[in-house]
């Protein structure tokens, strides 16, 4: 099997499960307690924190440690508004923001707030000018970017989204699940969010850091754990080996990242030469390395993903018919591109040039297949 | 969702071919627009009846891929749109 869907959950980095092995012996105690295997666990996460805030441009008492990334972006989101209530109520999201933030929306507008949208050009990407003028706006409390689209890969302009932001007297929330380990962190953020196991980490750590002099107020009840911003028992052995695997990661990364989007660029060039009637969509040059997304006319997205599993792919699609909710991706609606016949291949850390050559010498008779069987005329 | 209008003198256009496609589930709206759109003269308009809500993007989203017009989608009374597409070539 050829493992094509890194943006969704990357491989557990080697790096760890050997920490997490180890810190399950070593970090089970409660950090919160004052006996010598307490103190263990405590210098084990306290240690853990340290190297994650290094690696997230943070500093270490900035940094609580959630469930998940979605956690941490609800945390974020709702802290963050709650934090600036005396301001405004007035939130402003880009319209191709990761799920757990437009929820995360849902909720402060059913709570009477007001959220703003701000729409993306064809590549997804939001005009810095447009989402300054949105933060500019009397009564914005907080306004949301991603440092990059999960669905199509596109970077988006943090930098001069902060600069606006920072005009406005208005916190920006930066999610970074996209990039963190893969990139550097982009400046300017007042609240970071990201996933462990985005970055090789395991599942069920999530990282929220909030700005010394940022204002945020729990919207859960309280407890003394992790600064009293995250409620609950901390995943010790967890939490050790997401920072292990994000020192490995980041230090890769330079080397790894290029010759992932060396492959990326091989794809994007030779999917539209190889398969008529296919559109590579995402921004060109202004991409996170592992992530590229194309759709292909009259082919149902769930058809071509179940015939690329039997081949021994497993890539992911934006498409409604493998949507849950049986709605088009909403990234794939606000850029305006075409939303059935949707993949997304995403590299993980040491995917294989010949797995990706095997992709694109399959691709074109699978998707000739389907149109065949579907009553295409070509 | 709302509708997209264009200019009133292409809004106006009586649509020589009318695709009924309600109930069909993406891409078999698209499919069908692109087997007939040749069915109706250089200019002329045909309207793709559509509420599987991925036609509303995907129909735009073809004519920009295949060089044709999207004139309009006006939202139907039962749910839905009349998209309207004008054959360029």
């Amino acid at each position: 099997m050829a493992y094509f869907d890194a943006a969704s959950t990357e491989p557990l980095h080697p790096r760890a499960r050997e920490a997490l092995v180890a810190a399950l012996d070593a970090g089970w105690a409660d950090p919160a307690r004052l006996y010598g295997p307490a103190r263990r666990a405590r210098m084990l996460l306290e240690q853990a924190r340290e190297e994650i805030a290094e690696v997230l441009g943070a500093r270490p008492d900035e940094v609580s440690f959630t469930a998940s990334g979605t956690q941490a972006v609800h945390l974020g989101v709702l802290g963050a508004l709650a934090g600036r209530r005396r301001a405004g109520r007035r939130l402003v999201v880009s319209a191709v923001e990761h799920s757990s933030v437009l929820h995360a929306a849902g909720v402060h507008e059913r709570d009477g707030g007001e959220v703003a949208p701000v729409g993306v050009g064809r590549t997804g990407m939001v005009d810095p000018a447009e989402f300054g003028a949105a933060v500019a706006a009397e009564g914005t409390a907080l306004a949301c970017l991603q440092s990059a689209n999960h669905e199509v890969g596109t970077v988006q302009p943090v930098a001069e989204a902060a600069e606006a932001c920072a005009a406005a007297g208005v916190p920006l929330l930066v999610d970074a699940a996209q990039t963190a380990g893969r990139l550097p962190v982009p400046a300017g953020w007042s609240v970071l969010t990201a996933s462990a196991h985005k970055w090789g980490g395991p599942a069920g750590v999530g990282v929220l850091a909030v700005r010394k002099g940022t204002r945020w107020r729990s919207p859960l009840p309280e407890d003394d754990r992790e600064r009293r911003r995250v409620p609950g028992f901390e995943n010790v052995p967890a939490v050790v080996a997401a920072a292990a695997a994000l020192r490995a990661m980041a230090a890769e990364s330079a080397r790894e990242g290029e010759r992932l989007s060396a492959l990326v660029d091989r794809i994007r060039s030779e999917v539209p030469r190889l398969v008529p009637d296919v559109e590579v969509i995402g921004d060109p040059v202004a991409r996170v390395p592992h992530i590229v997304t194309f759709s292909c006319l009259y082919v149902e997205g769930e058809a071509l993903l179940t015939e690329l599993d039997r081949a021994g792919f497993a890539v992911s699609s934006g498409s409604s018919c493998t949507a849950s909710t049986l709605r088009p991706s909403h990234v794939l609606e606000a850029m305006g591109v075409l939303t059935h016949g949707n993949v997304r291949v995403s590299l993980p850390r040491g995917a294989s040039a010949a797995d990706v050559d095997r992709f694109l010498a399959l691709l074109p008779e699978t998707v000739r297949r389907i149109r065949e069987e579907a009553g295409v005329r070509s | 969702m709302s509708s997209r209008q264009a200019p009133a003198e292409e809004a106006v256009q009586p649509p020589a071919l009318t695709i009924d496609a309600l109930g069909k589930k993406c891409p078999i709206p698209i499919i069908m627009l692109a087997e007939r759109i040749n069915e109706v003269p250089l200019n002329a308009v045909v309207s793709v009846l559509a509420d599987d809500p991925a036609a509303f993007t995907d129909v735009p989203a073809w004519c920009r891929l295949k060089s044709h017009r999207h004139v309009a989608s006006h939202e139907l009374p039962e749910g839905g749109w009349a998209i309207h597409v004008r054959r360029n070539y």
